[in-house]
């Protein structure tokens, strides 16, 4: 009989699985480039993620090697819990906080690297000598009533006062993480009558309800109207040029009104309402500028202005509507645009 | 394959954890490297576990994993009142009781 057969017969593995051996050679590349990319790669979101490979390579290889409790827990614990941990902490300081690259210590990073090889070499190569003879009992007897069980009997058996000793140190680090987080509130409780005070006193406050969802508006006031689905404007503001979005698309819109919204910029005799502003159209213009042209022109109502009813064409709009402007402005010769912007 | 193949690959680990602490500036990457040399470690005891035939070695690398855990929190924990009073999470920049 050789040595392998003596040892075969004993119980021990001098060389493991096929399937193991595969397990190995795949998992090890894998998790030695996760390892290296963690210490190289500057943002730390990375570094958190080759960490997370890493970890879960390390867990295969304990459920390979007999341990599938420890393996599990590793995923667990390491792969979900503390890994998220640091993705929050990681979070709250701040993404973009990147490794400076300047060298504080000079010569630091070769050095360090040398140290690392020398490291690596020192703790290889004996081990590597060792292996020659190196040879397993295997756990198949120690794990015969299942992982899980074998370890829970020797955790309570033989390492129960270790295991109560943890156990204190985790109530420990948790009052510690407690004490170290914990901050002191500046100030009394803020409470809702200052909120509302504060709301209302603050200068640059907004005191009113945002715009509900899908009003595409910056302001919810009813001289400023919202974006068409298509991106133009449901009247122009202030009919600025080249501004996408105010030509065609936008110049034939009927308002609801029944107002043409029309915003051609330097268009003869706009009849005031290109802006659609109350201030300077119908109903809430000053009642003294055009109180006497107009026939409805203080109480009424925008459909009886003199603009024929949604006309589809601007400028035919605007040239009918023509013959009053001059007259319809107090004296002064005002583009259509620029008098709704005077006043 | 050898088994002890497991352990040249935990040593590797190791280096690479040592020189991450050494090299890198950013405090919790700091401590991610830590991560990486406990979970070496952690690898070595398993394997041990294996060749030795008894279970003593996992369950070391379970109170290994428990102490990483409460390590990690405290750590963490530092870091951020360390944050929140220097605006930086660089080990260069916590140097008030250097000099």
């Amino acid at each position: 009989m050789t040595h392998a057969t003596l040892l075969a017969a004993a119980g021990e593995i001098t060389s493991t699985s096929t399937g193991e051996a595969a397990v190995f050679w795949i998992l090890a590349p894998i998790a030695v480039l996760a390892a290296v990319g963690m210490v190289l790669v500057r943002s730390a979101v990375h570094c958190a993620l080759l960490l997370v490979a890493n970890l879960f390579c390390v867990a295969v290889f304990y459920m390979v090697q007999q341990a599938p409790f420890l393996g599990f827990a590793q995923i667990i614990v390491y792969a979900g819990a503390i890994m998220v941990l640091f993705l929050f902490v990681l979070m709250l300081v701040g993404v973009d906080s990147s490794d400076s690259l300047v060298e504080t210590i000079r010569g630091q990073r070769l050095g360090a690297a040398i140290f690392g090889l020398g490291f690596a070499g020192l703790l290889v190569f004996p081990i590597g000598s060792a292996i020659d003879g190196g040879s397993a009992k295997g756990l198949d007897k120690a794990n015969e009533g299942g992982n899980v069980q074998a370890i829970g009997r020797l955790l309570f058996s033989n390492y129960v006062f270790v295991f109560e000793a943890i156990s204190a140190l985790l109530v420990v680090a948790a009052i510690g993480t407690m004490v170290l987080g914990h901050r002191e509130r500046e100030g009394g409780r803020v409470g809702q009558r200052e909120l509302m005070r504060r709301r209302f006193t603050e200068p640059g406050r907004r005191v009113t309800p945002l715009p509900g969802p899908g009003v595409f508006a910056r302001h919810d006031s009813a001289d400023t109207l919202g974006l068409l689905p298509g991106g133009g404007r449901a009247s122009g503001i202030g009919g600025i040029p080249g501004i996408p979005g105010t030509t065609e698309e936008s110049s034939v819109t009927d308002l609801p009104g029944g107002r043409a919204a029309s915003d051609t910029p330097g268009a003869p005799g706009t009849p005031g309402m290109s802006d659609g502003r109350p201030g300077s159209a119908g109903p809430g213009g000053p009642p003294g500028s055009r109180g006497p042209d107009r026939p409805g022109g203080p109480g009424g109502s925008t459909p009886s202005a003199p603009v024929p009813p949604a006309p589809t064409d601007g400028a035919a709009a605007d040239s009918g509507a023509g013959g009053a402007e001059p007259v319809d402005v107090n004296g002064s010769a005002l583009a259509g645009a620029g008098k709704g912007e005077e006043r | 394959m050898n088994p002890a193949n497991y352990l040249i690959l935990s040593a590797l680990l190791f280096t690479i954890g040592t020189v991450g602490v050494l090299v890198r500036r950013n405090a919790i990457v700091v401590f991610m490297s830590i991560e990486l040399m406990l979970n070496a470690v952690n690898l070595t005891l398993v394997t041990f576990s294996r060749i030795n035939g008894t279970l003593d070695g996992q369950i070391m690398a379970f109170f290994v994993m428990v102490v990483a855990a409460a390590e990690v929190v405290i750590g963490l924990a530092i870091i951020l009142s360390i944050f929140r009073t220097r605006r930086s999470a660089s080990v260069d920049d916590v140097n008030l009781l250097k000099y």
